[in-house]
Parts: structure tokens; sequence; C-alpha cells
């Protein structure tokens, strides 16, 4: 299953979840796939998507917060994960779209092939890790993910894209900001 | 310069001024600050690096709150991105609270280029920055959330030796 279909796959059964998208090909791929204005497509910034996604788990303890984050970038934030296995807000979802590399540049290898990052995960202290390969295997993994208090570390194992990427973030950097603070409010 | 500041009388000017949420990196320069919050219900998210402060304060603020982040200078260098392609672009205010380690460059090495620096770094990105005595800090804090308020950008406050005791 390549990264765009695992994105689809989850992105396609998001309800009320507020989403903060990791920079690159996976906020253009959200964007293409299931637009909305509970998500925040992070167009910069790298590494902070879980950050952004923990400050609003803190701020509004009632939200679900699903974050798509890819192996990249969880590896060149890896302070997220102490965090939030330590603060632990219950409804926060970490998704993590691993194909192994910085596929918005160009496939170059991270380190997840040799490093398992659920297994970081579960020693930062997430209480729910979860790991996935497949569409049966995902869409399995995200119905039990729903009904565990969190916070959740979800591994998706999934296969760089080929082919032409989606388009850019439409959306100016603001318009994102006050669209998705608007989705908040009502 | 008299040490006349006190970590509750700067949480009592921030409180005035609508902050609700705090996280950052400790600093001896802040600490009673940092102290302070740790009792106080507003309470005080710990980071383990400047950036993520930064990125959960733009969390906290989509969601309603008005942020301030803790740190000392030298984690200005982690946050410059979180600043430049994520606040600045994005609309997205916070105060810095930031201990000015190297001020007039009497410090240890590692805080004598960045003293020397820090505020024109921010000011090229285009953050304005303030740098109080003790007993202008709370006016120093309302006029930066004022700014963040009309312009939705970052602000920085730099609290040199002896102002926070």
């Amino acid at each position: 299953m390549t990264t765009r279909e695992a994105i689809g796959l989850i992105a396609s059964q998001l309800k009320e979840e507020l989403a903060v998208c990791t920079t690159g090909y996976t906020s253009r791929d959200v964007q293409a796939l299931r637009d909305r204005p509970e998500n925040f497509y992070m167009i910069g910034s790298m590494g902070l998507a879980a950050s952004i996604g923990l400050g609003l788990a803190l701020a509004k303890p009632d939200k679900k917060v699903v974050v798509f984050d890819g192996d990249g970038a969880v590896l060149m934030g890896l302070g997220n994960l102490p965090m939030v296995g330590s603060l632990r807000p219950a409804h926060f979802i970490h998704i993590v779209l691993d194909n192994e590399v910085f596929a918005s540049t160009g496939n170059q290898p991270t380190y997840s092939n040799s490093v398992p990052l659920e297994a970081l995960a579960r020693t930062a202290g997430y209480p729910v890790v979860c790991r996935a390969e497949g569409p049966e295997e995902i869409s399995k993994g995200w119905a039990q993910i729903l009904q565990q208090a969190g916070p959740v570390f979800f591994l998706v194992k999934c296969q760089p894209d080929s082919g032409r990427p989606m388009e850019r973030v439409r959306l100016d950097p603001q318009t994102i900001t006050s669209r998705f603070m608007e989705a908040l409010r009502t | 310069m008299t040490a006349v500041g006190t970590g509750s009388e700067c949480l009592a000017a921030l409180k005035a001024d609508g902050f609700n949420f705090f996280t950052g990196v400790a600093d001896s320069l802040i600490g009673s600050l940092i102290e302070e919050l740790s009792r106080d219900p507003a309470g005080y998210v710990p980071a383990v690096r400047e950036d993520l402060a930064v990125g959960m304060a733009a969390g906290a603020y989509l969601s309603g709150r008005w942020p301030a982040v803790l740190m000392q200078n030298s984690g200005l260098g982690y946050c410059l991105n979180a600043l430049t392609s994520l606040n600045l672009i994005y609309r997205i205010p916070v105060l810095m609270i930031v201990g000015y380690r190297g001020f007039e460059g009497k410090d240890a090495p590692e805080h004598v280029v960045m003293g020397a620096h820090c505020q024109a770094i921010l000011e090229e990105v285009g953050i304005s920055v303030e740098v109080p005595n003790s007993k202008d800090l709370p006016q120093a804090i309302a006029r930066a959330s004022a700014l963040m308020r009309a312009k939705r950008v970052p602000a920085a406050i730099l609290i040199r030796p002896g102002v926070l005791s």
C-alpha cells in the first residue's frame, strides 16, 4: 500500500477529529483526498506537527486530535515522544506514515528501516501502540484505536508513491489558521 | 541594576494581559517565573526543546489560548525555523520570554555570541523585541501583548540578569 493510499483510507474515516498534517506530501495528500476545515496543513516547521497537536490536545482535552506525521518528521522531532508519553492527553492520536524515506524531497532514506519507531513510542510512554500494514490491518487498527484511551501511536508501514505528486497546499497559511480556528469555534 | 521584579509580579502582569498557556525550557534568569507558574493553577508545560515549545504554543493558540514560551536565548536558534515558517506566515502569535544570557559579553563563553546578536537576529526576521528593566516589565508585557493582538505576530521580551529575582 502506498503512503497516499494509506492516508486516503484513514482520512476518509475522519469525523469530528481535528487533524494536523505534517509538511510536504502528507499535507498535499490529505488536502487532495479529504480537505476539510478541521485540517491544519503545516507547510513548514518540519517535526512540529506533533507539538502543535499536543498543544491542541492539552488546551482542548475533550477534542480528538489526529496528527498525520511521517517517519522523517518523527525522527526530526523525537523530543515530542516523551512529552506526549508523559503528559498523556487521552484524545491524542499520532499516526505515523512510515515509508522509510523523505518522500517529498526525493526518497532519501531516514533511519526507520532499522529503528522501529513504535518501540520508541512505547518506551516514551504512549499507552496504546499499534502497527499496521495494508488496508485490512489499517481499517481494523483504526476502529480499535477509536475505542481506546490514548495517547495512541499508530504506525502505518507503507511504500513511497511514484508518479506525479498531489497539488501544493492551495490555501495561504493565514487562511489555514483562520479556517481551522473558525472550525474549532463552531 | 537592582533586582526588584519577582516571579509572582511577572506572572500577575502576564495574567492581566490574558496569558493562559505557558510552556518552555528552563533558564536560571527566568527561574522564579517558572517556579511561580509550577505552583499556579495556570500551570507550566515543560518542553524538551524550545522549538517544540513554540509548536505546542501554536496548537494552544489555535484552540483559543493566549500563549507564552519561556526559554534561554541559546534556544532561539532552535526556534528560528518555527518562528519563520510557522508563526510569522500563519499569523500565530506567541510571547517569548527569553533569558538574556551573554548580555554585554559578561557571561560564560558559550553565551557570548548569541548574547551579542540575539536581539538583532529576532529583529532581522521581523520580531519585535523589548529589553525592559524590572519596573517596566509589566508595561513591556502589555505592549508585546497588544502588538500580538493587533498584528497576530510573535513578540519577544529579553530578560537581563537581575530583572527577575
